[in-house]
C-alpha cells in the first residue's frame, strides 16, 4: 500500500482515537472533524469522488457543527471534574477489543485479491445522478421523506415544553 | 497486503474505536460521536468493496454509502435533539444519571 494511504489512515484513526479519549467535549468535536476529513480523503483515494465530497459536505460541514451546537446548548463545554468514563468502561473496552480481534482475524483470513485491483472505475456525478433517478428512485424518495420527518421530529423533540402547559 | 485488506483493517479499527467510545463514555454526545464513527467505518467498507469489486459500474456500494451518509445525518439530528431535550429535563448529559423512563 502506498505511503499516502498510511498517512491518511493515521490521520483518520488518530482523530477518531482523540475524539473518544479527550476530556473536554469541544476538543472531542474538533478531533472528530479531523477524523471525518481523513475519511473523506480515504474515499477520494478510492476513486469515489462523489462520496468523498458528500462526506465533507455532510459530516465536516453539518454533523460536526451540529455536535458543537449540542455541546454548547447543553453547557458541556467546560471540562468535567470527575471521570469521563462510565462505571462499566472496562467491560466496554474488552467488548471493543474483542470485536476488533474478530473483525481483524476475519479480514486477514478471508480477503484475497479481488479481480479489479488495477482498473480505475469511473463514477462521475452524472452517472450517479442517472442511477439515483433511475434504478434507485424509490430509495431516494423514501430518503427524502425520512429526512423531512427527521428534521421535523428533531425540532419538535428539542422544542421548549412551556407552551404546552399553558394551552 | 492488498489495498482491500488495508482498507478493511482501517475500517475495523475505526469501528472498534467508535464502539469503545460508545460503550465507555458518560456524556451522551460522546456516545453519539462513537456511533457516527461506527457508521463511517461501515461506509469505508462499502466504498472499498465497490472500488475493488469486479463490477464497479453497477455503483451498488457507492449508492449504499451515499444513502447511509444521508441516514446517518438524519440520525445525528434526531439524536442530538433528544440529548438537548434530556438535558432540559435532567440538567445533565451524563448517561449514568439517566436511569428512569418516567419524565
Amino acid at each position: 500500500m502506498s505511503f499516502v494511504f498510511w498517512i491518511i489512515a493515521a490521520i483518520t484513526l488518530g482523530g477518531a482515537l482523540t475524539a473518544v479519549v479527550l476530556k473536554n467535549t469541544v476538543h472531542c468535536a474538533l478531533a472528530l472533524t479531523a477524523a471525518f476529513l481523513g475519511l473523506a480523503l480515504l474515499f477520494l483515494g478510492l476513486d469515489a469522488q462523489f462520496a468523498g465530497f458528500a462526506e465533507i459536505l455532510v459530516y465536516v460541514g453539518a454533523v460536526a457543527i451540529l455536535v458543537v451546537f449540542a455541546i454548547l446548548l447543553t453547557r458541556g463545554s467546560e471540562t468535567p471534574k470527575g471521570s469521563v468514563y462510565s462505571r462499566y468502561s472496562v467491560v466496554g473496552l474488552i467488548a471493543a477489543a474483542a470485536v476488533f480481534a474478530v473483525l481483524g482475524w476475519a479480514v486477514l483470513q478471508s480477503a484475497h485479491s479481488f479481480p479489479n485491483e488495477q482498473a480505475v472505475p469511473s463514477a462521475t456525478a452524472q452517472q450517479i445522478g442517472i442511477a439515483l433517478v433511475g434504478r434507485y428512485v424509490l430509495p431516494l424518495e423514501i430518503l427524502a421523506l425520512l429526512l423531512t420527518i427527521a428534521t421535523i421530529g428533531a425540532v419538535i423533540v428539542a422544542l421548549h415544553e412551556k407552551e404546552e402547559t399553558n394551552g | 497486503m492488498t489495498p482491500l485488506t488495508a482498507h478493511l483493517l482501517v475500517a475495523a479499527l475505526l469501528f472498534a474505536i467508535g464502539l469503545a467510545g460508545a460503550l465507555t463514555r458518560r456524556n451522551a454526545i460522546l456516545v453519539l460521536i462513537g456511533i457516527e464513527l461506527m457508521l463511517n467505518a461501515a461506509n469505508l467498507n462499502f466504498i472499498a468493496f465497490w472500488r475493488y469489486s469486479p463490477h464497479p459500474e453497477a455503483l451498488t456500494g457507492m449508492m449504499f454509502a451515499i444513502f447511509s451518509i444521508a441516514v446517518a445525518a438524519a440520525e445525528a439530528a434526531v439524536g442530538l435533539g433528544l440529548v438537548i431535550a434530556i438535558h432540559r429535563h435532567l440538567h445533565s448529559t451524563d448517561l449514568d444519571h439517566m436511569n428512569r423512563m418516567k419524565g
